[in-house]
């Protein structure tokens, strides 16, 4: 089935493709292929093997539970977070939070987790800022 | 000896105090990457391409840094591998069969100075091999022209599921997607915007290296969070021992490294082959020559050194192709391609040409990492061992963390970040539903070279399809392409269920 979806998806990719190839505005001056004739040959190929694996699924890949996958769409979500909160918050406080929520899933103790993001948080900032001066994200306390 | 010449200059290049704290930085690092489990050769030079490159530096220390991680790598997996039963990465697998049976019969120490002496010897002669075969190939490839180069392209995405890959049809949607993510962007031929759909964000197209250190870093950490819990091991339980070989072993074995290095060597240079393959083929020639009764499988010292000698030999045979051509015939030369992309190098026949000083001195850099490497892995391989120690739920937030301050080290943007995670999400999908990511990673670095060239020829011919298969030459790449997309239809059957997934080697 899930083969299935992806040769399915495939194929509506490859659609959507063609579709916006088509939008492509070609300038007067142009070489004899022009800029259409690659994404039509791309989309071609996503079509046909999106067919084959429609029509040819391999079996079933081992999906994890309903658990684990709310797990994994919360630590998306935390990363999308951290991502989103960087430049207000600062490098080393996002950082810590993020690190810290990601080893606390990963199975540290509610003790050990905060403090592993703190320290995963100091030593990126001190080796990437302090020694080697990679410029990170500053917040409203300049670190 | 034009070779050895240029050998020597490069020498001059790379032997700088810096240069040499580079290489010993890089092999350090990647030693440490090649022996985590779940961090491998792509995944770990993936994630500090970035960093090296928002730290300023020049392309030659860059390069030198980087390749020295890759070479590290291809050291380190062993060491899990022998330890822990568990391979420290992807090419790594065979030397578990016979190394840890030795770790368990208490002779940890000697498989580990075995088998990094093999590695020695099998990337130490095939660095040799590539001084003297890539030049000799930028000779063939100074005939190719647009047609031909299109050709080799499509060559790559054929062969790149490897002799092992399930399914041909999931390797060619990893090779649509990664070239259609290729050509979001302006058009640089016509100046016309592609597929942008006006979000100013994507006119200059999709960074690569947010793409790569996405899908192979980021759904790393997806994949750990769902296997979370299994499969916890405890190293520390094997004594080491000495770390020391016996001269009697190394007289036992020294055939059997030549042997393996030759045949890892060929599986490197070859497309569709890579570092797995080499040392899976050098293991299998081993025992087969060995004949039944010599033990392999119970901790014979012949089967810890044909797959290590192997596999670096691998590593160092499919730098020829990458250099030379600019094509990678493996998952970790195409991180490596994207490397130097990332440093405005074109790899090819012209890079010989006209940057000597950074072919030579990477060649250079390898052969100095190479004896490095040797005398970090004899003594200091029990510092190598603790860091094992570290869990990997303190070890992967800190990776995941480390590849966020690179990618918004290159332009500090949050949109790469968020972009990052979409594709962190994307190759963790991908990599459930088995289609490989690494083919998704070479169109996107090839995508913009292969449309240039397929229309570039089409410009030559005004117009005419045939000029794509209008020289011997091309034909004959042609020939090799179907060959090699059909072949796995046939072999895979036979070598499939020994070797593992290849999905992120």
């Amino acid at each position: 089935m899930s083969d299935r979806v992806l040769g399915g998806f495939c194929l509506a990719l490859a659609a959507f493709f063609l579709w916006r190839t088509t939008k492509i505005e070609t300038s007067f001056i142009t070489d004899p292929l022009g800029p259409k004739a690659f994404p039509v040959i791309i989309a071609g190929v996503l079509g046909l093997a999106g067919l084959y694996v429609l029509a040819r699924p391999d079996a079933r890949p081992d999906w994890p539970g309903a658990g684990r996958l709310v797990e994994i769409a919360l630590a998306v979500g935390v990363m999308v977070a951290y991502a989103l909160l960087l430049p207000s918050l600062g490098f080393v406080a996002a950082t810590a939070l993020g690190a810290g929520y990601l080893c606390w899933r990963l199975g540290a103790g509610p003790l050990e987790a905060p403090l592993a993001g703190l320290v995963i948080s100091l030593g990126i900032y001190a080796i990437f800022h302090l020694v080697l001066g990679l410029s990170l994200a500053r917040g409203p306390w300049g670190f | 000896m034009d070779a050895l010449a240029s050998l020597a200059h490069g020498f001059a290049v790379a032997l700088t105090l810096q240069n040499l704290g580079l290489a010993f930085v890089g092999c350090f690092l990647g030693t440490i990457i090649g022996a985590l489990p779940g961090l491998g050769p792509s995944n770990g030079v993936a994630i500090l391409i970035p960093l090296a490159f928002t730290l300023g530096l020049p392309a030659t220390p860059a390069i030198i840094l980087l390749t020295s991680v890759y070479y590290g790598a291809m050291y380190g997996g062993r060491i899990s591998s022998i330890l822990l039963n568990i391979p420290g990465d992807e090419p790594a697998l065979m030397t578990t069969l016979d190394g840890h049976p030795m770790a368990r019969k208490g002779q940890a120490g000697e498989a580990l100075a075995l088998s990094g002496i093999a590695s020695f010897v099998g990337s130490l002669l095939a660095t040799c091999g590539l001084v003297f075969l890539a030049p000799l190939l930028v000779r063939v490839a100074l005939l190719f022209g647009p047609a031909e180069y299109f050709a080799l392209f499509t060559l790559a995405f054929a062969t790149l599921g490897g002799v092992a890959s399930r399914n041909q049809a999931k390797s060619l949607i990893a090779a649509a997607l990664g070239l259609g993510i290729a050509l979001i962007g302006v058009d640089h031929q016509t100046g016309v915007p592609r597929f942008t759909f006006g979000n100013v964000h994507l006119y200059d197209g999709i960074n690569f290296l947010v793409a790569i250190v996405g899908l192979f870093a980021i759904s790393e950490v997806l994949l750990f969070l769902e296997h979370r819990g299994e499969g916890e091991h405890a190293p520390g339980k094997v004594a080491l021992g000495r770390v020391t070989v016996p001269l009697a072993m190394l007289k036992r074995t020294w055939a059997t490294m030549l042997r393996a290095t030759g045949v890892g060597f060929l599986a490197g240079v070859l497309p569709g082959a890579g570092a797995s393959l080499g040392s899976f083929i050098a293991y299998t020639l081993e025992k087969g020559l060995a004949g039944k009764g010599a033990g392999f499988g119970a901790g014979e010292p012949r089967g810890v050194a044909a797959p290590e000698a192997g596999n670096n030999a691998a590593a160092g045979g499919a730098l020829v192709p990458m250099l030379a051509l600019g094509v990678p015939g493996s998952g970790t030369t195409a991180v490596l391609l994207a490397m130097l992309l990332a440093l405005n190098i074109t790899p090819g026949p012209l890079l010989f040409q006209r940057n000597p000083d950074v072919v030579w001195g990477l060649i250079a850099a390898l052969f100095i990492a190479n004896v490095m490497l040797l005398l970090m892995n004899l003594p200091l391989v029990g510092l190598f061992v603790r860091v094992l120690r570290i869990p990997t739920r303190y070890l992967m937030p800190g990776v995941a963390m480390i590849s966020f301050v690179g990618i918004y080290g290159i332009s500090g943007s949050t949109f790469d970040l968020l972009e990052m995670i979409v594709f962190g999400v994307a190759g963790y999908l991908l990599r459930k539903l088995d289609v490989p990511l690494v083919p998704i990673i070479l169109g996107i670095l090839l995508g913009d070279q292969m449309e240039k060239n397929l229309r570039r020829a089409l410009t030559i011919s005004d117009g005419d399809w045939s000029i794509l298969w209008g020289s011997w030459l091309a034909i004959a790449i042609w020939t090799l392409a179907i060959v090699g997309f059909l072949a796995p239809l046939v072999i895979g059957r036979f070598v499939r269920p020994k070797v593992k997934d290849t999905v992120a080697q």
